[in-house]
């Protein structure tokens, strides 16, 4: 393994902890549309909080799509071609929502506004739960040839692990969705948002606790990495109720601040579980190990020039862009 | 020969070929609306005239309806690589994922970006400012552009790499080679030409429409003044970088160019150009066809003698090639009848665009009203907002079927590219979730762009972000009184 090597590991972790920070709220809000807000007016006002970053928070997905078959081909290739259906089932779920937003502003009636709030709430759901399913069945082991070809059956993916998996983070995507509406919203809204975590963080709590359980008796992070493990899992453990006395004591900077952060200590346990593997063989010899994964030297030494010259450029306007719109939206009227 | 039907090379073909159509009816539409709304505000700035902040946020809606028809679509581009054709990613990993990581992060976040400020900050900034917004969606959406076709480009014409020779992958040796391909800088304004085709005149085809009955005149008249001088530069240039393509190609990829020109045997040197041909591909025959002569030369060398290898030639000197990798069963020869009528219909198309962006202009000088008075002009006009798709869709089928049978020429196949762990049936069941869902998405996207030009510029409301500041009350997220919410 070479420090290039790792260096891209942890950069495909850091654009996944990018995407489910940012896009995890979004989720969150898009969940949220149709069974949070009660009227129209209380509807636009949630859409509104991520109008103008849904989009950008997403090309985070893309980013780290694009830079995983960048540095790690074969990573990209497996995982990719072996959870067919899987990440079929995200894109259309990614359609559905992604569109809802601008095209519900624009029906005449009704029902085509219930419609594409459908559209929203379902697909960020399904996205949500769907990308956790695939990350936990991810890390159980999965069925694979020696060339990394994955020939799963349908229990590879749909499995206890993988559906609490793919409940825990659709449940913090929108506990984490709830606690950005509290922070751009006043009034009943924000209330309502409070009220709603309060119960929430129980649940998660428990759906936290079964995770670990199942985490312990599902995968090998334990046997080969128990102390990082363990402490990944307190960090988890302690951001989540950091973010629930948040809540409480309606610190919503905080709440929101540790969602987040909590969202990506999962992410920071899958890629620590993972190393020095990027796929897991139920076989462990058909393991795909980051040494052989990836692109040659050459090609990581440019990516690595790109994205160091680029990114912070980026990340500037990207930052600004929130700090624009920092403000509360206006109360709807009708609430 | 298209190893067409019900198996997995044929649906991920089929998968692809149909995500990727619907996708760049999208792409040149937003890259070049861009253009065209980003020309439309500056004018605004510049002119200080009302009507045309007005056509920039009137155009300007119907292109966030295409841009996010095109970033949602656009994932599918990305995904399935991966997906559908995991050989392909496993042997092109070390060239193919880097355009590909850039283009998200120099031209996606820049794009995502600016047009969530844009969209929302109309009376916020100083107009210069929030027209700088969207000159940076135009930027970056074109800088994607670039990016991707810097993929594509190596797929058409490698260079900058080696094969290793334990793994039989694909290494990069020179990332300069690579953006610096040839193929890249002739394909990239072809293609950005094609979207202000695309842009330009479809907005002005609605206009058409709209004149004709009559509706907000001035407003329509002004919009189609500005969208047919980008059309017009955009049709002589896509001409002029077409004929930089095709002269190219004449010695990049011969096959390609025998095939749009119909050419099984080789050309006699008075260059006869086959305005129509009937074809047996079968036996590798022209049938029938009708010819004029010394064109062929014009286009292919610019000067009247010379003459063009046909595929008969040159699929025997594939063979003497590429025999000793790929074996002798190959079959090199392209899907003739699809490059030559798609070659037509582009061509005919680029044509007709410069002709009628020039007559339209004439109709609609300042202080004329001829163009009210040609109705048959503004029919013809509104029927062609439909053309540039059309065409596009024809100059992508040139250039993917004209590489056949290579998905990276000269090094990889077709049929060796495709996932070995893809299914028929789980094929079968994409390919009818996406045509039904493209099916859907393009019909909300016409109706959503007709409802627009019905309810007229006067109705298009931006959408506001409508913060506490407008009631007076302002309450900061940061400070204090966010962390004592009772």
């Amino acid at each position: 393994m070479t420090s290039a090597q790792i260096l891209w590991f942890l950069l495909i972790g850091v654009l996944f902890s990018g995407f489910f920070f940012l896009e995890g709220f979004d989720f969150g809000i898009g969940m949220a549309v149709r069974f949070f807000g009660r009227n129209a007016a209380e509807r636009d006002t949630i859409i509104q909080t991520i109008g103008p970053h849904w989009d950008g928070n997403e090309v985070w997905l893309i980013t780290a799509g694009g830079a995983m078959f960048a540095s790690f081909p074969m990573w990209y290739a497996s995982l990719f071609s072996g959870y067919y259906i899987v990440l079929f089932l995200i894109l259309v779920a990614l359609i559905f929502r992604g569109v809802s937003f601008e095209f519900r502003a624009n029906m005449k009636t009704e029902t085509w506004r219930h419609f594409w709030e459908w559209a929203s709430s379902i697909g960020s759901f399904c996205a949500a739960f769907l990308f956790g399913m695939m990350f936990t069945s991810m890390i159980e082991g999965v069925p694979m040839d020696a060339k990394g070809n994955i020939f799963g059956s349908f229990t590879t993916y749909v499995n206890w692990f993988s559906l609490v998996g793919g409940v825990a983070v659709s449940l913090m995507c929108l506990i984490h969705g709830l606690n950005f509406l509290q922070l751009k919203t006043s009034g009943t809204l924000r209330d309502r948002a409070q009220s709603w975590n309060k119960i929430l963080y129980p649940v998660l709590i428990v759906g936290e606790v079964l995770f670990v359980v199942l985490l312990y008796i599902s995968t090998d992070f334990f046997a080969k990495k128990p102390v990082a493990t363990w402490s990944i899992l307190i960090v988890l453990v302690l951001l989540t109720l950091i973010a629930w006395w948040g809540v409480l004591k309606a610190h919503n900077w905080t709440a929101f601040i540790s969602s987040g952060l909590s969202l990506i200590s999962i992410v920071v346990l899958i890629f620590n579980g993972l190393f020095p593997r990027v796929m897991i063989a139920t076989n462990s010899a058909h393991s795909i190990l980051i040494k052989d994964a990836s692109s040659s030297p050459y090609t990581l030494h440019i990516m690595t020039i790109v994205a160091f010259s680029i990114l912070p450029i980026v990340l500037v306007y990207f930052i600004w862009s929130y700090w624009v719109f920092y403000k509360r939206l206006k109360s709807p009227k009708a609430a | 020969m298209l190893n067409a039907g019900l198996t997995v090379l044929g649906l991920s073909r089929f998968q692809f070929a149909m995500t990727t159509v619907f996708h760049f009816f999208f792409v040149p539409f937003s890259i070049g609306l861009a253009f065209v709304v980003a020309v439309m505000e500056t004018i605004y700035v510049v002119k200080k005239d009302d009507t045309y902040k007005k056509m920039a946020q009137f155009w300007g809606k119907i292109f966030l309806y295409s841009f996010a028809v095109g970033v949602v679509t656009g994932i599918i581009q990305e995904f399935q690589f991966g997906m559908n054709w995991s050989e392909y990613s496993r042997f092109m990993g070390d060239i193919f994922g880097a355009p590909l990581a850039i283009e998200a992060l120099a031209a996606f976040f820049l794009e995502s970006t600016f047009i969530g400020l844009w969209m929302f900050t109309w009376e916020r900034f100083k107009p210069w400012v929030h027209a700088l917004f969207i000159w940076l969606v135009m930027i970056g959406s074109s800088l994607s552009a670039v990016w991707i076709l810097a993929a594509n480009s190596f797929m058409q014409n490698p260079v900058g790499f080696a094969i290793n020779k334990s793994t039989g992958r694909v290494v990069m040796t020179s990332f300069s080679a690579v953006v610096t391909n040839p193929q890249l800088w002739l394909e990239l304004p072809h293609v950005l030409m094609g979207a202000g085709i695309t842009a330009s005149f479809v907005v002005a085809g609605c206009a058409a429409w709209r004149l004709l009955k009559k509706d907000h005149v001035d407003f329509y008249r002004k919009s189609l003044n500005v969208a047919l001088v980008i059309g017009l530069i955009a049709s002589l240039g896509s001409i002029a970088s077409g004929d930089f393509q095709t002269r190219y190609l004449i010695h990049q990829q011969p096959m390609k160019f025998a095939a749009m020109e119909g050419l099984y045997k080789n050309s006699t040197d008075k260059g006869n150009w086959a305005v129509f041909s009937s074809f047996n591909t079968k036996q590798h025959k022209t049938t029938s066809s009708l010819e004029v002569p010394y064109v062929l030369n014009i286009l292919s060398y610019h000067k009247l003698s010379g003459t063009v290898k046909g595929q008969n030639a040159i699929n025997k000197e594939m063979h003497a090639t590429y025999d000793k990798k790929f074996g002798q069963n190959m079959n090199y020869y392209v899907p003739t009848k699809t490059l030559f009528w798609s070659f037509r219909l582009m061509a005919v198309s680029g044509g007709l665009f410069a002709l009628v962006a020039i007559v339209g202009l004439f109709f609609n000088r300042k202080k004329s009203e001829q163009i009210m008075k040609q109705r048959w002009f503004l029919y013809i006009m509104g029927l062609m907002l439909w053309l540039p798709f059309l065409a596009n869709t024809a100059g992508w089928f040139i250039t993917e079927f004209g590489r056949y049978p290579w998905v990276v020429y000269g090094l990889l196949t077709i049929a060796d590219a495709v996932s070995p762990t893809s299914t028929v049936g789980g094929l079968i069941f994409t390919n009818i979730v996406y045509f039904l869902l493209f099916a859907g998405l393009g019909l909300v996207m016409i109706v959503l762009s007709h409802r627009t030009l019905k309810g007229g510029p006067d109705a298009v409301q931006m959408n506001g972000y409508s913060s506490e500041d407008d009631t007076g009350k302002v309450e900061d997220p940061y400070g204090t009184e966010a962390f004592n919410h009772d």
